[in-house]
């Protein structure tokens, strides 16, 4: 048996394929014209279900409403879920398992490992603070070093999101960029700066002005 | 050029021409970089944004990155404006809906075919429209932008994950291609669920007219990827101009033929319907506006209605929207106000055309 449309992993033909799979009848209405909402096979309500069956190369169309459609043990997703709530989702359950995990390595060492204590939820980007628990609820990281600070949990993600992918392919900067340690040292420079102006000492923020200036014509 | 100016016409998108364009309303992409050495936006403090802002005006406006740029410092300018440029798809409604003192800005081409704005999710969204199936030109338009602003700007990158961005569903190529397309015989015959489904296979997002969220009202439909890492600008553009969009063309034409040979009375009446009551409504919200137009786009592109326009039908589609109402009108409006201001807009456009 072959199900086209509703397995969980289908193969997935080209889109030419699917597109032109039934170039049936269009469906018209009682009243002649607009669509076609199909019924339940097994009741009135609206079919939302449909699915295209082969079996001993017989085509056996099934169309259903949820209620019956979760009966019979099919279930897909009706609308496509918004990317970013599936992010959040998802996040959320990493945090949760990846905190679960160390908390259970945690209690077998039987001791505390410094600077995990609070497990993933209260961990830092040291760079710019963002915590992970914050990353949870906004789906937005800090600052480039919290693809450092959270490379574990994100390369789960990333794949997830990306149809499996996790290294990038594709455009790199004419003068590929400043090479990612300049970069760090580039943020750096800059929260000192930031601090200096901060606390009015203005002749440390000047300095630092220059120095971050030479720095990035360095880095040219 | 000023933002009042906007308003006698349709942006660059709804220009209504370029290949394709009975199907095909726009082409965009967007590229989404950070400035190396700052926090993220949502990261980063009042003075930092500051002078990411300054960074990017100083290398945008004062160099002269493209020969006509508008600069709009968005933390003065009226919500009224700001509205205006969501409708025109040259902000999103995110950038528009900031806290009022966020430094943020946009930079719009004079001809609207490119828009950067400045400190919104990432410090450099850019994109560039092109109306019709127009990608590679598209895509050779902001690229070469993004390689000058690269020139001098440090972007933050590394090799592992490419472009960093402040959400990780955008890294790597920090490319989104997309294209607006007008889908009313899909939409007519019910086979428009199966173009949404195939899309979410090829892990392609299928979005309204507004964006994130939107319905698909007017049978308009964003289809955009949501892959950017591991995939090059490359494959992704090539998945929507040789495979993905020209199939969706076929099947919406021949869902249009299939109406014209199977129900053309049901067809017609559908389109004629439309025009009646455009041209003699008198109060009207924007969503019943938007689906009569894409009927009687569906109408023109067929030939079944040639007392109208193209252009008509395009610009009706921006100037019903309520920012662009009460700019025309030059008052803000209440919502009812808005309904009878769209109807006798929409009557005096349509004056001439003859009810055939």
């Amino acid at each position: 048996m072959t199900i086209l449309e509703l397995a969980d992993n289908p193969p997935v033909p080209p889109l030419s394929m699917r597109v032109h799979q039934h170039p049936r009848q269009f469906n018209w209405g009682r009243e002649g014209y607009l669509v076609v909402k199909r019924k339940c096979d097994k009741c009135d309500k609206p079919a939302t279900h449909h699915s295209v069956e082969i079996i001993n190369g017989e085509k056996i169309e099934k169309h259903l409403c949820d209620q019956h459609a979760a009966e019979e043990g099919i279930s897909i997703k009706a609308v496509q879920a918004p990317i970013n709530e599936l992010l959040t989702n998802f996040v959320k359950l990493q945090g949760e398992s990846a905190q679960l995990k160390e908390e259970e390595e945690q209690e077998e060492q039987g001791e505390m490992v410094a600077g995990q204590t609070s497990g993933m939820k209260g961990y830092a980007c040291p760079e710019c603070g963002l915590t992970f628990n914050q990353f949870r609820e906004k789906s937005l990281l800090g600052c480039s070093e919290c693809y450092k600070a959270f490379e574990r949990q994100l390369c789960n993600l990333l794949e997830r999101a990306h149809e499996g992918g996790v290294h990038h392919i594709g455009k790199v900067p004419v003068r590929a960029g400043v090479s990612e340690n300049k970069q760090t040292q580039l943020m750096r420079m800059r929260k000192r700066l930031d601090e200096a102006v901060d606390s009015e000492d203005y002749e440390l923020a000047a300095r630092l002005r220059d120095d971050i200036r030479s720095f990035e014509e360095s880095a040219e | 050029m000023n933002i009042g100016k906007m308003t006698d016409h349709a942006g660059e998108w709804l220009r209504g021409n370029g290949p394709h364009h009975d199907i095909v309303i726009s082409s965009r992409i967007r590229l989404a970089r950070n400035i190396a050495g700052f926090p993220f936006v949502n990261r980063a403090n009042l003075r930092q944004q500051h002078e990411v802002l300054a960074l990017c005006h100083e290398h945008i406006v004062e160099q002269k990155l493209e020969d006509d740029v508008l600069w709009i410092d968005l933390r003065d300018s009226p919500q009224l404006d700001r509205e205006l440029l969501v409708e025109r798809h040259l902000i999103s409604k995110q950038h528009a809906g900031s806290k009022e003192e966020a430094p943020r800005a946009v930079a719009i081409g004079v001809d609207e075919t490119f828009a950067i704005m400045i400190n919104e999710e990432d410090h450099l969204r850019m994109q560039v429209l092109r109306s019709g199936l127009q990608l590679t030109e598209a895509f050779q338009h902001i690229n070469h932008m993004d390689d000058q602003l690269e020139s001098k700007l440090n972007y933050a990158y590394s090799q592992r994950f490419g472009y960093l961005t402040a959400c990780p569903t955008n890294v790597g190529t920090g490319i989104r291609v997309s294209v607006m397309l007008h889908l009313p015989a899909l939409k007519l015959t019910g086979e428009i669920e199966k173009v949404r489904r195939a899309a979410r296979d090829m892990h392609l997002a299928v979005r309204g007219l507004f964006g994130e969220g939107s319905e698909a009202i007017g049978d308009l439909y964003q289809i955009s990827n949501q892959t950017t890492l591991g995939k090059s600008e490359m494959e992704i553009l090539a998945d929507f101009e040789t495979t993905v969009v020209p199939q969706i063309i076929a099947y919406e034409k021949q869902a249009r033929q299939a109406l014209l040979q199977q129900r053309p009375e049901q067809l017609d009446d559908k389109i004629h319907r439309a025009l009646a009551i455009l041209k003699h409504a008198r109060v009207m919200g924007t969503e019943e506006v938007l689906q009569l137009l894409s009927h009687m786009r569906l109408g023109v592109n067929l030939g079944r209605i040639t007392s109208v326009d193209m252009k008509t039908i395009n610009d009706l589609f921006l100037l019903t929207q309520p920012a662009h109402l009460q700019r025309i009108a030059s008052r803000s409006m209440s919502p009812v106000e808005r309904r009878v201001e769209r109807a006798s807009l929409i009557r005096s456009k349509l004056k001439h055309c003859a009810v055939e």
